[in-house]
């Protein structure tokens, strides 16, 4: 599938999130919270914003896109597969073995999943990568930009506040860095756990130029990015508010939501929520097939 | 008298650090990273003649990795530098992650490796570097025995597809190889022919070894003496016809006993020809302050130890073969 105007977004995203639900059915293993929250994040990026090329994954030209927090996989494999860089129907592998579509995300190099520039799990690795990235396209005058994607409970890791003053010391300009604020980690709400606020000023405490929207309002988020590219002179970063598990009534806003997938009564019910689109599901259980009948 | 000597005593890091230069020079991509022991790596050398592509990252060697992964993305061949201490352990998830996992090619050029920084103490002494980098999949781990070799080296590693660690060290030792010797990765040199025994050892150790030959063949030991440079893909062909033709091992390195190269060569013994090996490594225990060649005493990795360890594997392989 190509790029798509906005108007078209929504409609796709609600798509991304009837993927993650089936692919999690599938696996019974995974994340659901974190990935729902980011289907119009990611319907934005590949379908409207980032210059890119499935069918030339490793295109001179290509905006580079890292996503920092590895357990948010099933969302962007669903991207991935909707963009044209695998197959849908291979999205049924999630977490099976001999499959490319890793836990976490493998290279692509290694496991052969083109769109995947690097491995990433561990977190708070994905922002010095970024940082490298666009310094490297810097030193050639390049235009591409560099977007990495980080979660709010990453940015308690260390290495993201390394990478942090690296690149506002050495101003790097072409980076944009989208932190999915959500305010949900694993053992309990952000602020329970480490407190992160106050998070813009801490940004900006480190030269960085810091803008805030709706992550689940696909025009806002666009224009937050339109508006980031032009900014010159500092890093950027976009403190995305999402709600975890956008779009299905029971996850949503809930920490305990990150880690596990539904089971196959809830995944029914999500199901229920997120209604059916026009793109169609990558795969029709036996239940559905029935209640079509 | 030597099969070898030295003609004068110059530093490892220092030929990284000039060999950076040349490199510089040669290609526009080669980018180096900094984490503020710029001149006691020698990458200052790299920083004065291409300010534009030496960057600083402060003193965050988890950084580091990644910002050095990022750079090879976006089409560089970046170098980083660091102790060896800071370059192995500190950042050992980056760089399992980022740079093994993912098979990123950054050369992880590691100084002030060993026992022999000496006086800075234990916390500096890097001991377990090796074992922490050989254990990862796709790396490659050698270790320079002098200058000249550490030229080679980093020259050879620009066209490595695998990410590198390399250890080398603070002091001015011998020069004892020649700038035109050859060299490979994963092809081991064997320095002296023998017949009685073979000594296996890798970076500073292998001046120590061709010390203790001398002892050795003055004895009327038949020593034959190979420079392990490379620890992992580690020479297999070249260790299974020295234990099969010498019938006895010993390893030297300034390391920890525990997965350094000692442990990778009984590794393939043990599954191919089972020899009697004598470990010459640091016992399982953390330096200490003091000079270079006082530690590598008391710790038993001088060449008086190989001496030691070299009579002791010969007696275990007199008692195996039984007197013969």
């Amino acid at each position: 599938m190509n790029k798509l105007p906005i108007n078209e977004l929504p409609e796709l995203a609600r798509q991304l999130r009837r993927d993650v639900i089936k692919m999690l059915m599938i696996s019974k293993s995974g994340h659901s919270g974190g990935p729902l929250g980011l289907a119009d994040i990611f319907a934005s990026l590949y379908f409207h914003l980032m210059k890119i090329d499935p069918t030339k994954p490793t295109m001179e030209e290509r905006d580079f896109f890292f996503l920092s927090a590895g357990h948010l996989a099933p969302i962007w494999y669903a991207t991935l597969a909707r963009r044209g860089y695998l197959p849908i129907s291979e999205l049924t592998t999630l977490r099976k073995i001999n499959g490319r579509l890793q836990g976490h995300p493998a290279p692509a190099k290694t496991h052969g999943l083109p769109g995947i520039e690097i491995a990433s799990g561990a977190l708070g690795q994905g922002l010095s990568i970024g940082v490298g990235c666009a310094l490297g396209l810097r030193l050639d005058k390049k235009p591409n930009h560099v977007y990495v994607l980080c979660g709010d409970g990453e940015l308690n890791e260390g290495q993201i506040w390394e990478a942090m003053m690296t690149a506002g010391h050495h101003k790097v300009d072409n980076l944009i860095c989208i932190v999915d604020r959500n305010f949900c980690q694993i053992d309990n709400r952000t602020e329970k756990v480490m407190e992160l606020e106050p998070l813009a000023d801490k940004w900006k405490a480190f030269n960085w130029h810091v803008l805030e929207c709706n992550g689940n309002d696909i025009e806002q988020f666009i224009n937050t990015v339109n508006q980031a590219k032009e900014l010159r002179g500092k890093p950027k970063v976009i403190l995305a508010q999402t709600f975890m598990g956008k779009g299905v009534s029971f996850m949503e806003d809930d920490y305990k939501w990150h880690g596990v997938p539904p089971s196959e009564e809830q995944g029914k019910q999500a199901l229920g929520e997120i209604a059916p689109t026009k793109y169609g599901d990558f795969v029709e259980f036996e239940w559905e097939k029935v209640l079509v009948a | 008298m030597s099969k070898y000597s030295s003609s004068e005593n110059k530093a490892t890091r220092q030929g990284f650090g000039e060999m950076l230069v040349e490199l510089g020079k040669e290609n526009p991509n080669v980018v180096v990273l900094g984490v503020d022991v710029t001149p006691s790596v020698k990458t200052d050398l790299f920083q004065k003649a291409f300010p534009d592509r030496f960057f600083s990252v402060g003193i965050s060697e988890q950084d580091m990795i990644g910002v050095a992964a990022g750079f090879y993305l976006a089409g560089k061949i970046p170098f980083t530098a660091a102790y060896g201490e800071f370059a192995a352990g500190r950042p050992f998830d980056q760089i399992r992650q980022t740079l093994a996992y993912s098979e990123i090619p950054v050369k992880i050029c590691a100084s002030h490796c060993g026992i022999t920084v000496g006086q800075d103490g234990a916390t500096h002494e890097s001991l377990e570097d090796i074992a922490l980098m050989r254990s990862l999949p796709h790396m490659v781990v050698a270790s320079p025995c002098d200058y000249h070799q550490a030229r080679k080296m980093i020259r050879a590693s620009v066209a490595l597809h695998n990410p590198i660690y390399i250890r080398m060290f603070r002091d001015n030792t011998p020069v004892f190889t020649k700038a035109d010797d050859e060299f490979q990765f994963g092809k081991a040199d064997t320095l002296i022919d023998g017949n009685d025994v073979t000594i296996i050892a890798c970076g500073l150790q292998v001046w120590e070894a061709i010390l203790a030959e001398e002892i050795l063949a003055a004895e009327g030991i038949s020593v034959r003496l190979i420079n392990m440079h490379t620890i992992k893909p580690l020479d297999k062909e070249a260790l299974v016809k020295a234990a099969s033709e010498t019938g006895a091992i010993v390893t030297a390195e300034d390391h920890q006993i525990q997965g350094g190269l000692g442990s990778a060569v009984a590794e393939i013994l043990a599954q191919t020809i089972p020899t009697p090996q004598e470990f010459v490594a640091v016992n399982d225990t953390f330096g200490e302050s003091g000079l270079g060649y006082e530690l590598m005493k008391k710790y038993g990795i001088d060449s008086g130890s190989i001496v030691k360890a070299t009579r002791k594997v010969l007696e275990r392989k007199r008692r195996r073969d039984g007197f013969k």
